[in-house]
């Protein structure tokens, strides 16, 4: 994932410096035009000056080159900067960077004028704050236009301006800037000493009053992104659980190996990215993820069908021996996996799967997390359609309500065994397919999440997809909503509590098929 | 049989590593012998997971939890024990020492005493499983469900003990014991004593497996093994009847984890964890469900087999241990035993076709 990441990063670093470069190209042919009329005297002093021994003189010089400068005199600070000592190119390098950055507030790429914005921010040249605003006003995107603006008022507040620090400090209060939480908290500490003077003691009341407003949004992002993280953390177990939860509600048996089955999917999507990187053109290899898709449910649906044929189909109303011998098949497979790929094996990321969506002050959704949330929904849509609105879907379901009945009507219950579970298993493979996004491909994958997704399992009950997609919901969310106050740990043993407590009321999970056995 | 069998371990297998002479061939090894000492600890383990698997019918895959939580016990002891002869001389466990700890948890205090820390090692298990017991009896959690919560509780377990802050020695575990009631450890005599206290504590459990087998109560326990709804309708409470045997099984565990203990001389969070706990459970897939001797040669067998596989062929012995799961399952329900008892049926079988007169002769 890194490399592509980079490499990406590192074309957009070459776009950039090539756009200098042909501004600076244009910008010299008319610079001579000019005749080095306007800038040049004192700029041309001050780039000798910052050559000078003496700190006063160097650092005046600095202040005027930021100020005054651009990114057209680059190529004479970078030739100075090439054969300079140490203290010498510490002294410039400000410089260059603020000039990159200025220059980098108009690239084409939006995360490249977010970036360049909130580094002149943080450098503190109150220089900055015209281009900015510039910036600001012409800027289309919304965030990249918060970060211009919160980078000025940044600017702004720690400047000696009495007026202008109140006013960025209301300003930057209304914006709920995270980023200004410190600087403002210093203030604060400025008003509330002794030897305060009446100014700073005005600034510290505005300063304080603006961080009350920015910590009482930060609670709301932060339950915000509490609940988004729960809700990708449902959406995991839900994708797991599926498949487990239509076989447990099918055949009585939960598949130990179910975990190993998405090991399988994930190395299926590893496989297909190695193919796509010998044999295909660099062009395609981000297609290699959608192409992986059908990969993972085809590998793991037929080891699924070869599961079934060899082992559970013997088993047959013995669940509990099932369990274990699933379990002897998933030891099976991890260390085969482990024997043939290794201990680690990296995936990387479609581009298209990277970074995130913004869509509050402070709330930052990653698009790979957005991906599997939305994967698993259409699931859930797609196993529903397939199990009420087939004639598959009408005899899984007969089969589950009543194995002895269906067949007396001529439904293949053992057909309908070994499809389902191969299905069942597929889906267990997408759920490795997905999973490659936000963690590595190991052998021991499959084991991550498990003991959760049978909670999820045996807390949701047979025959209903909705107790499935509940207990899903509850666990990850209770997981999330646990983890800031207890701890991951802690956590997960108040879940296992909960789960039993709740098991009390109902033994068979959320939705138990009802009916007049009297075995539940 | 029994007798034999208990005579051969208890005198016969001591006896040949004291007295020949050590390149006899007779001579068993302090190190086959501590060995020895392990497998019979799990044996004990075993046949408690036997009494509610094989006799009962409930797959508990969380024996490992109160293994530990036995074993723990005995370990704190033991750490308690080293006093200040520890690397930083500080009367504290070394572990506590790195984790910045400066006061005993109050836990901890009563274990310096012996019988304290044998006495928690089978009771804190026995009321952990009352209490996990009750509420999974209570609301009639069985079979797939009971399964997959107890190998929560196993996962969960093995997540609290890796924690530093619980003050169990995190993921590193209990080590470096010194002495136990004042004999060192490391001496063979010590380890001698401590196989010859295992082997009676295995012949106590195995007589008392029996004599609950053998009871009233372990008739219902049978029957709900084959049918709960009608032991149920005949009047009786499973609910209690299988809370009594699982708080025995657990009393056995913790049993088990007390002896394991001095004789290994670690205890990690790696031995109650999930895996560990399912193993336990393939002893008596092996051995023979519901026959006691077979949990006994199940967990001998079974770990014979790891340890020698794992020497030489470490790779493998997940391959082994998954085939044994599977193989067992599918070809040999009824393990070793099951085995045992196809041949003897076909032996009579063929006595019985031969002239009665030879057939008395040969038996």
């Amino acid at each position: 994932m890194d490399e592509s990441h980079h490499r990406m990063k590192s074309l957009i670093g070459i776009g950039v410096i090539a756009a200098c470069l042909w501004w600076c190209a244009t910008g010299s042919v008319a610079a001579e035009a000019q005749a080095n009329m306007s800038p040049s005297p004192q700029l041309e002093q001050a780039l000798v000056d910052v050559s000078s021994e003496q700190e006063g003189t160097r650092e005046q010089a600095v202040r005027l080159l930021i100020e005054q400068g651009d990114a057209s005199l680059l190529p004479r600070l970078e030739e100075l900067r090439a054969n300079a000592d140490r203290s010498l190119r510490m002294a410039i390098k400000p410089v260059i960077d603020t000039w990159r950055n200025r220059a980098n507030l108009v690239s084409p790429d939006a995360d490249t004028r977010r970036t360049a914005a909130t580094d002149l921010g943080m450098y503190g040249r109150p220089a900055a704050i015209p281009w900015l605003q510039a910036a600001a006003a012409k800027e289309s995107h919304r965030w990249v236009r918060y970060a211009m603006e919160e980078s000025a008022l940044l600017l702004q507040l720690a400047s000696d301006n009495p007026a202008g620090q109140e006013q960025a400090a209301a300003k930057l209060g209304d914006m709920r800037s995270q980023n200004a939480a410190p600087a403002l908290q210093a203030l604060v500490q400025a008003g509330g000493g002794e030897s305060a003077t009446g100014e700073q003691k005005a600034l510290a009341h505005g300063a304080a009053a603006a961080i009350e407003r920015i910590e009482s949004w930060n609670v709301w992002s932060s339950t915000i992104e509490t609940l988004f993280r729960g809700i990708s953390l449902s959406s995991i177990l839900l994708i797991m659980s599926l498949g487990l939860a239509i076989v447990f509600g099918l055949m009585g048996v939960i598949n130990m190996a179910h975990g190993e089955l998405m090991m399988i999917g994930a190395y299926a999507t590893f496989v297909v990215q190695e193919c796509f990187k010998l044999y295909f053109p660099e062009s395609w290899f981000d297609s290699y993820y959608l192409a992986a898709l059908p990969a993972a449910f085809l590998a793991a649906a037929l080891f699924g069908l070869i599961l079934e044929a060899t082992v559970i189909r013997f088993l047959y109303g013995r669940p509990l021996e099932t369990m274990l011998a699933t379990w002897g098949v998933s030891l099976i497979l991890i260390q085969a996996a482990r024997m043939y790929f290794g201990d680690l094996t990296a995936i990387t990321a479609p581009s298209w799967l990277n970074g995130g969506a913004q869509v509050l002050v402070g709330v930052f959704l990653p698009f790979n997390r957005l991906f599997i949330i939305g994967l698993s929904i259409l699931s859930v849509i797609g196993i529903y359609a397939l199990l009420f609105r087939s004639s598959i879907g009408l005899r899984v379901r007969a089969v589950t309500q009543n194995r002895s009945m269906s067949a007396c009507l001529g439904i293949p219950t053992r057909k309908v065994d070994a499809y389902t579970f191969a299905f069942g298993s597929g889906l267990a493979g997408i759920a490795g397919w997905a999973l490659t996004l936000v963690g590595n491909v190991e052998p021991g994958l499959g084991q991550n999440y498990i003991v959760d997704s049978f909670m999820v399992v045996v807390t949701g009950g047979v025959g209903k997809l909705a107790g499935t997609i509940i207990a899903s919901l509850g666990i990850g969310g209770l997981n999330k909503l646990m983890e800031p106050s207890l701890g991951a740990v802690y956590g997960k043993v108040l879940i296992l509590v909960l789960v039993i407590l709740f098991l009390q009321r109902r033994p068979s999970g959320l939705f138990a098929v009802k009916g007049r056995h009297a075995e539940g | 049989m029994f007798w034999i069998v208990g005579f051969v371990l208890l005198f016969v297998l001591p006896i040949l590593n004291v007295l020949p002479a050590d390149d006899s061939w007779l001579h068993v090894s302090d190190f086959a012998l501590n060995r020895f000492g392990k497998f019979l600890a799990f044996a004990i383990l075993a046949l408690g997971l036997d009494l509610i698997w094989g006799y009962a019918g409930i797959l508990s895959l969380g024996q490992g939890v109160f293994f530990g939580i036995g074993a723990y016990c005995m370990g704190m002891h033991l750490m308690l024990t080293i006093g200040s002869q520890s690397v930083y001389g500080s009367a504290l466990p070394d572990f506590m020492v790195w984790n910045q700890v400066t006061e005993l948890p109050f836990f901890w205090k009563p274990l310096y005493s012996f019988s304290a820390a044998v006495l928690a090692g089978l009771l804190a298990p026995a009321c952990f499983a009352l209490i996990f017991g009750f509420l999974a009896f209570r609301s009639r959690i069985r079979g797939v469900y009971f399964a997959i919560i107890t190998q929560a509780l196993a996962l969960m377990a093995w997540l609290v003990f890796n924690r530093n802050e619980t003050n169990l020695g995190g993921t590193n575990g209990l080590t470096d014991f010194k002495t136990l009631l004042g004999f060192r450890l490391s001496a063979p005599g010590t380890q001698l004593a401590l196989y010859v206290i295992t082997v009676l504590c295995l012949g106590g459990a195995y007589a008392t497996c029996r004599w609950i087998i053998a009871s009233r109560a372990g008739r219902v326990l049978i029957a709900i093994r084959d049918s709960e709804q009608r032991v149920l309708f005949s009047g009786y409470s499973p609910a209690t009847y299988k809370l009594f045997v699982f708080v025995v099984s657990a009393v056995l565990a913790g049993l088990a984890g007390i002896l394991y203990v001095p004789q290994v001389g670690i205890i990690t969070p790696a031995q109650m964890g999930v895996l560990p706990s399912l193993e336990m459970v393939v002893w008596v897939a092996v051995g023979g469900r519901a026959t006691l001797v077979g949990a006994i040669v199940g967990a001998v067998g079974v770990n014979l087999g790891r340890s020698i596989l794992t020497n030489s062929f470490p790779e493998l012995w997940p391959f082994f241990l998954g085939g044994l799961f599977v193989v067992v399952v599918l070809l040999f329900p009824d393990g070793i035993m099951g085995i045992a008892r196809q041949i003897r049926v076909k032996l009579a079988e063929r006595a019985v076709r031969l002239p009665k007169t030879q057939a008395v002769e040969e038996e």
